[in-house]
Order: structure tokens, then C-alpha cells, then sequence
């Protein structure tokens, strides 16, 4: 299976990936995760912008895929914990984003997330996680 | 409980009147006493993959992230804009598949700027958490940090 296979088949696999409307593209072995507006994303009217919850979600599949993509595949990563950090409103367009693999344990690995709609330089929300990699 | 608070009102149209709320289905269960209970029933097209039949952390997410605010504005007596600045959440486990998940939120403390916020998820037995979470939040005509961030 070439890795933009393993990649199509992890976002398939999720009802709610196909709730949220969230693709990915791939880069040799980066994934950016790409989020397209739909306003059942929205979470402030008035702004407006997108719901926290959202962008949260958004990181940690970014994550996951990343994970998954670069781990063996009996080492599935499930969520143990994360910390999302809201830097900007999130605006009705497009939302990327990249994860960086900070240390891949045995049992644990540390991610970090950012993501950004018109510039890189210009984050609107990032994560720090821990996943676990335990074997199916 | 009942309970005469009068931004009951204002709690429950925040779990219907935000398109996401809507669109996952949330409801409120109660609110009052800067406290709010939240309910999201399970759905197929909300699950983690089809064969374990688990409500997506995802929506886990957005419901904790929801379920703060709701009572931030139990807290203040009304609704105002309030931005996320971070929310941490610790997943024990994945809820029991094809069941819905419960959230209860506190707003445990509130600065002039700032609202701190705890809250855990459950499945069946509100003892038995599948998910704990810990929020601030900027509340609205307080500067907000970073450039554009106020709500």
C-alpha cells in the first residue's frame, strides 16, 4: 500500500472525518491536513468563525494521520491527551495543517500541531498531544 | 432542581442556535449556578470508524469546548462572547460504542478577564468519565492576548 493509499484509507475510515469535510494532502511523508469552510463548522455567529471544537478535532486527526503514516501499522495511535491553544479567530475559509513528530516512544508519542488559513506565519490555533501506540 | 435563574434561556439557545451545536445535535440538560450539563445522543455519521461504533473524540471535543461556555454564561447571569485560549483534555477511555455523551462543565473561577473552567464527559455513570478537560477562556471587553483574538 503506497502511503497516499494509507493516508486515503485512514480518513475513510472515519464517519466523522466525512462529517467534518476534512481531506489531506501528501508531501513525501508530511501530511497537511486540509479543512474546507462549511457553515455547519461555525461555532460564533457573530464573528463569525469556526467552533473550538472544530479546530481541536482538526489538530488531533492531524496528528493521528501523521502517526499513522509514519508508524508500522499494528502500532495504531489512540489519544491520550491534548492541549489545544487558540491563537486566532478561526475565519470561514479553508484551515491547513502540519504536525511535527516531537519524540516517537515505544508506548507514547509527543506531537505538536499548527494550523493556519491565509499565511503560515499566522496560526490560528495549535496542539500538544500524547498518543499512545499500543499494538491492535 | 428547578431553578429561576434567568439566563436559562440564554444557556439553552447555545446549545441549538450555534450551527455546530446544531449540527451534532447537543442539548442542554441544565444550567444554573455556573454550572452546565450537556447531552449529545450517538449518531452513525459521529463515530470514530464504523466497526467500533464510538462517538469521534472529535465530538467529544466540541461538546467539552460548548459545554465551558455554557457555564461561563451560567456564571456571568447571561450571554456574552467568550474566547477559548486553551483547553486541555485527558481521554480515559473511548465511550461504550452506540452511546451518546454527557458533559458537565463548572466554571470554578472568574478574573475580571479570565474565566477558568473544568469539566469531564461520560457515557453511562457520571463516576465513570471517559474524558476530563480544563479551559480558560477570555471574556468579551477584555483586551484579548495576540493580535485580532477578541471575540
Amino acid at each position: 500500500m503506497t502511503r497516499e493509499d494509507q493516508l486515503q484509507a485512514f480518513l475513510a475510515r472515519s464517519p466523522y472525518l466525512r462529517f467534518l469535510g476534512m481531506t489531506a494532502e501528501l508531501a513525501g511523508d508530511e501530511v497537511t491536513g486540509v479543512l474546507p469552510f462549511s457553515p455547519h463548522l461555525i461555532g460564533n455567529t457573530l464573528l463569525p468563525s469556526l467552533h473550538g471544537g472544530v479546530l481541536g478535532a482538526f489538530l488531533e486527526t492531524t496528528a493521528l494521520a501523521q502517526l499513522t503514516l509514519t508508524q508500522p501499522a499494528d502500532r495504531k495511535p489512540r489519544t491520550l491527551d491534548i492541549t489545544i491553544e487558540y491563537l486566532r479567530p478561526g475565519r470561514p475559509m479553508t484551515t491547513f495543517a502540519r504536525a511535527d513528530l516531537r519524540k516517537v516512544g515505544r508506548r507514547v508519542a509527543n506531537v505538536q500541531v499548527e494550523a493556519w488559513q491565509e499565511a503560515r506565519s499566522q496560526p490560528v490555533a495549535a496542539l500538544r498531544g500524547h498518543f499512545t501506540l499500543a499494538e491492535d | 432542581m428547578s431553578d429561576p435563574n434567568p439566563n436559562l434561556e440564554a444557556a439553552a439557545a447555545m446549545a441549538t442556535t450555534v450551527p455546530q451545536a446544531a449540527a451534532l445535535g447537543f442539548s442542554m440538560v441544565s444550567a444554573g449556578d455556573a454550572r452546565g450539563v450537556m447531552h449529545v445522543p450517538w449518531r452513525e455519521d459521529l463515530t470514530a470508524d464504523v466497526e467500533g461504533g464510538s462517538l469521534a473524540s472529535g465530538v467529544v471535543t466540541s461538546i467539552i469546548d460548548h459545554c465551558c461556555g455554557m457555564a461561563i454564561t451560567a456564571a456571568r447571569q447571561q450571554r456574552l462572547p467568550t474566547a477559548t485560549l486553551d483547553l486541555r483534555i485527558d481521554f480515559l477511555r473511548p465511550p461504550a460504542p452506540r452511546s451518546g455523551v454527557s458533559v458537565e462543565a463548572h466554571c470554578y473561577a472568574m478574573t475580571g478577564a479570565v474565566a477558568f473552567v473544568r469539566a469531564h464527559a461520560w457515557d453511562n455513570d457520571p463516576a465513570d468519565p471517559i474524558a476530563t478537560a480544563q479551559a480558560a477562556f477570555m471574556l468579551s471587553g477584555a483586551p484579548a492576548p495576540g493580535t485580532g483574538a477578541a471575540g
